[in-house]
């Protein structure tokens, strides 16, 4: 796939002048043309649908950032007062912008989701993995930049509990935090800054997800039955076929979108954020937004600092060292129950990370109930479900995947996935009419 | 394969002109000498380079404003006895509270406790002498920066709202992840009842 | 027998074992209001809008700020004093009647002294205290907060600003000693236990407030002649806070539907686009 051949033909003097200078038409159109696998599912429009988000977060920021001030005294004000009142349709794009990054989280979880389970990270789409890994963070550290300029109490008291986890560091900690607030503390400075990066960021993700679209195109789109696309007739052209499905797709998306920018736009918020920043005084409950809730929990679950904050980095290194820790030769899920399984699991545990993340700090799992002392703190409490739920994350990769790899018996795996297509009206993939494995 | 074929030009054409044109344009026939002229053209791009850095991510860094921030003078006649205030002081939050004999009596019961302690110290290196009744911390949790709440948790002091830590009467770290006690900032009282912090 | 041993422990753990339990918030729960603004096709009701201002005016503007609300907002679609005929609500006569009876700090810009002029249209509310520190020594080291928001602030929004108006200053129960300067509320979410000498178990929830109860019978008269009873005031001030704190709600319901219905046909249509062509992709 990595060959195809470029099928463009310029057709008018201007369009065969411009392709011996800079053959840009000629690029579009072969990434237009890119032979897809014929039975990529709905799963697979996530990342049409990534792209439709950065999109709007990207114009709709822009527009934002034009009505936006960023000091300490006006942030607030120009927000609140400003863009949500006065500015015409302010309240529809900043509704937009901060729904949008809960939407663009949603999918992206998806998107990580869907390429565990069907194996997308297995040779030789590594890099293209990482690339997405790279991804993922640069959004963690603009959607949290983001959500401190509105400074309110939860930007204000956020942006202080996230940069003192570098304090965590022996001997560079208290430095550092100093080099990242540009103060004592949380400050001007550091909404200034935020503000810089807040704006640049998302051109380096944009920047980012061309490679990750390079890096794509060079081994081909993997698909839901692991197999590599053998022939021609294995695939179709991405337009019209995937262009008019990732549309559709994110038609479905919008509706979704716009029942929280209508209709509850600060549901996915919190109410504490609708209060001026004051740095002398913590809200009662201080919580992250929900797509950072489960790593929260992680850090919480650790009763030292500075292991705390390197549980929270590792429980993200291990999406980026997951390659090399799957030992098993089968690619997709569909042929491995067994490892299916504990991927459920594992999304279970992540699930109850993030309730947990939600939870006051001594809370109890179930009300009213009390169990027996472990280690300073309640059994049936959020401090040991999130204990225990993070173990199973870290054995998830550490243990169960390369372990599992080597035990398992999978399921008979397809020849092509041309085979369980025949028997299937087009596009709809199935695992059930798999062949006969036929490794030796 | 046309691709391949496109690579493999490139990669020739690379080869050629190393082999040709690099001892031309040196002019050289020394080769260490020719060597040494490359390793200091590098190193003293390298060292612009880092030059050039070291102002980047040093404007980072408290400005001489920020620095600036004089210290603070503070009237505690004004805080009732078992009351606290938080004031302002270099834009961190301050805790100056009036304690309680028992409190008082408490925290110095404790010092003895200190195999529960994660940073032992006693009581009386963290009040100045003579002025027991008031403790003068930076009211940020150790752990990650929040403000604890007074009248909280299991040891009479304060909780953190945010990740559960507990500290005593004396503003001591008894349980949960903060690794420290409540910083004493640096202060003096100037009289009875007027204390100068900073 | 291993497994009994465990079994045996854990059930002797259930019932002797108490963890340590901290004193956490508690709030009763709060008393639901039907708001004519509940749902996605409600609207806020113009009247009691009107009557919402009257209350913030005369009783909560003594000590609480709007500092996000100008007076021509008012005269905004969809706020308590629109009407269609001003377009530009700073032409508004009710409007402009409400400013000038506030007097704003001001510049004289022939002498350069500081002056007090009476409002327009364009102003701010102006705050009932200097800064904070004034609003703070006024009114016994709480400072009462900025009402523009406070209705998206709190947990519960109207239903809360209702439950705790109308709670503040419930007689204490047996066995809780009210601070100074406090007064006790059950809807305001706190911790009385420090307070309370009686059954730990059966500590009252709720908080103490620092504001005496705002509200009595009669304590404003509505110029539509609705009674003005703590409930009614209570209801009507909650939902102009209401409409202070989300002012476009109804032109964001009805943007929304129509966006909806738009959403739904394109996508409908799309799907038909995606089955025609891919129908196409036979072997």
């Amino acid at each position: 796939m990595s060959d195809h051949p470029s099928t463009y033909q310029p057709n008018t003097a201007i369009e065969r002048w411009l392709d011996t200078r800079l053959p840009i038409i000629r690029f579009g159109a072969d990434l237009m043309s890119f032979p897809t696998p014929r039975n990529l599912n709905y799963w697979y429009t996530f990342g049409g649908i990534l792209a439709f988000c950065l999109g709007v977060q990207i114009v709709t920021g822009i527009v934002l950032a034009m009505h936006y001030d960023p000091s300490g005294a006006g942030a607030f004000l120009s927000v609140q007062r400003g863009i949500m009142r006065d500015v015409n349709y302010g309240w529809l794009i900043r509704g937009l912008h901060a729904n949008g990054a809960s939407m663009f989280f949603l999918a992206v979880y998806i998107h990580i989701l869907r390429g565990l389970y069907y194996g997308s990270y297995k040779a030789p789409r590594e890099v293209l993995w990482l690339l997405g890994c790279v991804i993922y963070v640069l959004m963690m550290a603009t959607a949290f930049m983001g959500y401190v300029l509105p400074w309110g109490q939860m930007s204000f008291w956020g942006a202080k509990v996230i940069t003192s986890l570098f304090g965590a560091f022996p001997f560079i900690g208290k430095p550092l935090t100093a080099l990242l607030w540009g103060g004592f503390s949380v400050d001007e400075p550091t909404l200034n800054r935020f503000f810089s990066l807040h704006y640049l960021l998302p051109f380096a993700i944009a920047a980012v997800v061309a490679l990750h679209i390079w890096a794509l195109h060079v081994p081909g789109n993997a698909n839901p039955t692991g197999v590599e696309v053998k022939s021609k007739s294995d695939t179709l052209p991405f337009h019209p076929y995937y262009t008019v499905k990732d549309l559709f797709a994110i038609s479905v998306f919008m509706i979704l979108f716009a029942v929280f920018v209508f209709y509850m736009p600060e549901a996915l918020g919190k109410v504490d954020n609708q209060s001026m920043a004051d740095p002398l005084k913590t809200p009662a409950h201080i919580v992250p937004e929900w797509y950072l809730l489960p790593f929260y929990a992680i850090l919480r679950a650790i009763p030292d600092k500075l292991i705390g904050v390197l549980a929270l980095a590792g429980a993200l290194g291990m999406l980026f060292i997951l390659p090399w820790l799957d030992t098993s030769k089968v690619r997709s899920m569909r042929y491995r129950p067994q490892y299916r399984m504990f991927f459920f699991i594992w999304i279970v545990a992540c699930a109850a990370l993030g309730w947990c993340g939600a939870q006051e700090p001594d809370g109890q799992v179930i009300h009213g109930l009390t169990t027996f002392n472990l280690i300073d703190y309640d059994l049936n409490s959020v401090t040991w479900l999130s204990r225990i739920s993070s173990i199973y994350y870290f054995a998830y990769f550490l243990v169960i995947t390369p372990l599992l790899g080597l035990t398992e018996t999978p399921l008979p795996v397809p020849d092509s996935l041309y085979t369980p297509v025949l028997s299937h009206p087009a596009g709809v993939p199935s695992g059930a009419a798999a062949a006969p494995e036929t490794k030796g | 394969m046309v691709r391949g074929l496109y690579r493999a030009r490139i990669s020739f054409k690379v080869a050629d002109s190393l082999a040709h044109s690099a001892p031309v344009a040196d002019g050289s026939a020394d080769p260490s000498r020719r060597d040494f002229i490359h390793i200091a053209a590098a190193a003293a791009t390298l060292g612009g380079v880092a030059a050039v850095a070291w102002p980047l991510i040093d404007e980072l860094n408290p400005a001489a404003d920020t620095l600036a921030l004089a210290s603070l003078e503070y009237d505690v006649s004004k805080v009732a006895l078992g009351q606290q205030v938080t004031i302002s002081w270099r834009k961190q939050p301050v805790f100056i509270r009036h304690r309680t004999p028992a409190e008082i009596a408490k925290a110095k019961a404790d010092d003895h406790v200190t195999a529960d302690m994660k940073d032992p110290e006693p009581d009386a290196n963290r009040v100045k002498a003579g002025h027991e009744e008031w403790l003068i911390v930076l009211a940020s949790c150790t752990h990650l920066g929040c403000v604890p709440v007074f009248a909280q948790g299991d040891y009479g002091g304060w909780l953190c709202p945010c990740h559960g830590s507990q500290y005593d009467t004396s503003a001591r770290i008894r349980k949960g992840p903060a690794p420290k006690n409540l910083e004493v900032p640096e202060y003096a009282f100037l009289s009875d009842t007027k204390v100068k912090i900073g | 027998m291993l497994r009994k041993i465990l079994a045996a422990a854990t059930f002797a753990g259930l019932v002797a074992v108490a963890g340590p339990s901290l004193a956490g918030s508690t709030q009763a729960p709060l008393k639901e209001v039907h708001w004519s603004f509940d749902g996605p096709f409600g609207k806020y009701d113009q009247a009691q809008l009107q009557r919402g201002f009257k209350v913030y005016k005369e009783v909560c503007s003594a000590c609480h700020s709007l500092n996000e609300i100008a007076f021509r907002n008012l005269g905004d679609p969809g706020g308590p004093f629109w009407n269609p005929k001003y377009k530009n609500s700073n032409d508004n006569p009710v409007v402009k009647a409400i400013a000038k009876d506030y007097q704003i700090a001001d510049i004289d810009s022939d002498s350069g002294d500081a002056i007090k002029r009476p409002g327009t249209s364009a102003d701010y509310f102006p705050s009932p205290f200097a800064n904070t520190a004034a609003a703070r020594s006024a009114n016994g080291g709480a400072v009462p907060p900025d009402m523009s928001l406070l209705a998206a602030a709190r947990e519960g929004g109207p239903d809360y600003i209702y439950s705790v108006v109308t709670g503040d200053g419930t007689d204490a129960p047996a066995g809780l000693t009210i601070p100074d300067g406090k007064y006790y509320d059950p809807w305001m979410p706190g911790d009385v236990s420090a307070y309370y000498k009686g059954d730990p178990a059966k500590t009252p929830v709720g908080g103490f407030i620092a504001m005496p109860p705002p509200l009595i019978a009669d304590r404003v008269t509505y110029d539509d002649g609705t009674k003005a009873t703590v409930e009614q005031e209570g209801k009507d001030v909650a939902a102009f806070l209401a409409w202070a704190s989300d002012p476009k709600m109804e032109e964001r319901k009805s943007l929304g539907l129509s966006v909806m219905i738009f959403l739904f046909v394109l996508t409908g249509i799309l799907y038909g686009s995606y089955r025609k062509i891919w129908s196409n992709a036979g072997h």
